[in-house]
């Protein structure tokens, strides 16, 4: 390759200070030719930055004139590039009759061209020009755009409006002028396509935190904190959900594999077993206790079993486990009940011939059983029995608790993430408790 | 194929060196007199005067060297342009293989683009309108914006002349993988450019001006 052949150019010189056509302030074009328009900071007049003389194309009566956060001329580092603050416009949008105002910076290179940030209640967003248009799509029945592979949801769209400007702008601005902004988001990026003047132009936001604005441009005064939740700010809770799953499925995991252990291992040893009749209407009298027996071993749990041969009846069992040393009793009682019949469907039944109870941590020792049937069907004599006592069986409810106790953190912790997710969206205009929109304007 | 040597003869008007940095130049403007000249086989006759035209910020100058698909280039021509939103540059690029591109610097936004054979289908300038689809070799392009620009000015070498045009409408198409045509109708018939949009750091670009204060 041929070296450096022709006489280079001198170094392009800082901007000369013209004077503001309107109020005779000293204005510098920062741009080097590439602004198209520039707002007077001292009155606001927009003036031709193309013309030499500085041609005003509009005065603007400013109310209240609003100081940007990061003041003209200042330098900052940005993806180590350096870049300067050239340009700042107040937008406005008005939504169900509420002014909502965001602050946007142009900032300036002179090999990289332009760079924009924006601010709205203390959130900040990075934002560059597309070059490539993202590819229109719907998800969920709501208008979305693809780009780099990432599916970005519609979030809203509304009339922007310049309300004040100062300072160098690459494109034909205007105070008063309204843009047509869409914004579709997959945080932490935005995409916004701005529709006016026959011409739809696409950018690419990203949510950057404040403190990073700050150090970026030195600014030493200190920034607001964001307020609320902004459309694509990224979920600070988004990730925990997940990692809270994979533990509890590992520990389901465990449990699983427990209780298979524990269903092999059980012994199931039969301590009693014994046939009884209850003559119904002998409530009064029909108690009784069972012969003694032996549990041994580790305590473990006991399980009573009733089977009763019951048709269209019903008895009622009370049952105690009681101690023959202590006397202590471990109480609990069951309905077994059996009824069928013929309708039009066809044959019925309705519950159960067999109903069993289950005792845990019983330790070794003499025990027998207190029984106590009662009740019945009225037209029916009697109901023959059968009970059968075992120790070292399965115990399930354990389990059950055990993963209910790994379930509720879990669905605990999603709660933030959701709530998150609720407070970004009532922001949108499909905002509603449920996330759910009805006013589905766009259907393009 | 080799790229033909550079070599220098003098400007007919003041005698200065002409230095030609790519062999196939067809008009290129002295550095000294802004004489616009204008090869005839060997022999370079002078067709104008170069007005002074207000210079731009732009980085690129005649000498930039840079990367482009994997390929080296040089910077050796402009041509300026103004619109509504100001001015800016096509760099006539020589690349390694003595062939031309065209690098675009409208407000900092750098394209590289090559002129392709003329396809059957081209936008008809009357009738075009933004939207409108087209593709070629396989590549498809919509109508992205419809630009009036005048010539502002020349400098270096090109492979064309251009002392004799004054306006055009510039047709810029886009597509969504980055890729960009532009259709110059100030030919006759309209030529098409296709390339795509290249960042500052892909560019790789050396020999850059320098900026004051940057």
């Amino acid at each position: 390759m041929v070296g450096r052949t022709l006489d280079p150019q001198p170094v392009v010189p800082r901007a000369e200070s013209l004077s503001c056509p309107n109020c005779g302030a000293s204005i510098a074009l920062q741009a080097h030719g590439w602004a198209v328009t520039v707002a007077c900071a001292t009155c606001g007049s927009v003036l031709d930055a193309t013309d030499p003389q500085l041609r005003v194309l509009q005065q603007v009566e400013r109310a209240m004139p609003v100081a940007p956060r990061i003041p003209l001329g200042t330098r900052g580092t940005w993806k180590g590039a350096p870049w300067d603050v050239i340009g700042f416009q107040m937008v406005t949008i008005v939504v169900e009759e509420i002014d909502y105002s965001w602050r946007e910076y142009v900032c300036f290179n002179p090999y990289r061209g332009f760079l924009y940030l924006s601010e709205y209640d203390g959130h900040w967003n990075v934002i560059e020009k597309l070059k490539r248009l993202p590819v229109h799509e719907s998800l969920d029945g709501r208008p979305a755009v693809r780009f780099d592979g990432r599916v970005y949801k519609h979030f809203q769209t509304a009339s922007a409006r310049t309300s004040m400007a100062i300072g160098e702008f690459p494109w034909e601005l205007r105070v008063g002028d309204r843009v047509v902004a869409r914004d579709f988001i997959s945080p932490p990026f935005m995409l916004s396509a701005e529709a006016g003047d026959g011409e739809t132009t696409w950018s690419q936001g990203t949510y950057t935190p404040h403190e990073v604005i700050q150090k970026a441009f030195g600014l030493t005064q200190s920034m607001r904190r964001p307020i609320g939740v902004f459309a694509n700010q990224p979920n600070p809770h988004a990730g925990r959900p997940k990692q809270l799953f994979t533990r509890l499925a590992q520990f389901a995991m465990v449990l699983v594999v427990m209780l298979l252990g524990n269903m092999a291992l059980a012994s199931r040893a039969e301590l009693l077993s014994q046939s009884y009749t209850f003559v119904h209407g002998t409530d009064e009298t029909s108690a009784f206790v069972t012969e003694p027996f032996t549990v041994s071993g580790r305590p473990s749990t006991v399980s009573i079993d009733i089977r009763a041969e019951l048709e269209n009846d019903w008895v009622l069992f009370d049952l105690a486990l009681i101690n023959a040393e202590t006397g202590q009793a471990r109480e609990a009682s069951r309905q077994v009940s059996y009824f069928t019949g013929r309708d039009s469907d066809g044959r019925w039944t309705e519950g159960s011939r067999t109903e069993s109870v289950r005792i845990a941590s019983v330790p070794a020792g003499r025990y027998f059983l207190r029984v106590h049937p009662e009740g019945g069907e009225a037209g029916t004599p009697s109901a023959a029995y059968s009970l059968r006592v075992r120790r070292d069986v399965p115990s399930y409810g354990f389990y059950a608790l055990a993963f209910m106790a790994l379930l509720l953190p879990a669905v605990g912790a999603m709660l933030p993430s959701l709530g998150f997710e609720q407070r970004r969206w009532t922001e949108s205009q499909y905002g509603s408790a449920t996330g759910t929109g009805t006013d589905d304007e766009e259907s393009s | 194929m080799t790229a033909p040597a550079p070599f220098t003869t003098a400007c007919p008007n003041c005698g200065a060196a002409v230095r030609f940095l790519w062999a196939q130049a067809v008009q290129t403007t002295c550095a000294y007199c802004r004489s616009v000249l204008v090869r005839r086989d060997l022999d370079l006759e002078r067709v104008g005067q170069q007005a002074d035209f207000p210079v731009t910020g732009s980085p690129i100058q005649i000498g930039t060297e840079g990367t482009w698909r994997a390929r080296r280039f040089l910077v050796v021509g402009r041509i300026a342009y103004a619109w509504t939103r100001g001015r800016w540059n096509e760099w006539h690029c020589r690349l390694a293989d003595g062939s031309s591109a065209w690098l675009s610097d409208a407000q900092l936004e750098y394209a590289m683009t090559v002129l392709v054979p003329r396809p059957d289908t081209l936008p008809g300038v009357n009738v075009v309108s933004v939207g409108d689809l087209f593709v070629w070799n396989g590549t498809s392009y919509e109508v992205a914006t419809l630009t009036h620009a005048s010539y502002i000015g020349t400098e270096g070498e090109l492979p064309f002349t251009s002392y004799d045009k004054q306006a055009s409408l510039f047709i810029d198409l886009r597509n969504g993988d980055g890729a960009l045509a532009t259709v110059d109708t100030s030919d006759t018939p309209p030529s098409l450019y296709v390339g795509e949009y290249v960042s500052f750091d892909e560019l790789a670009l050396t020999q850059l001006r320098e900026f004051a204060g940057w």
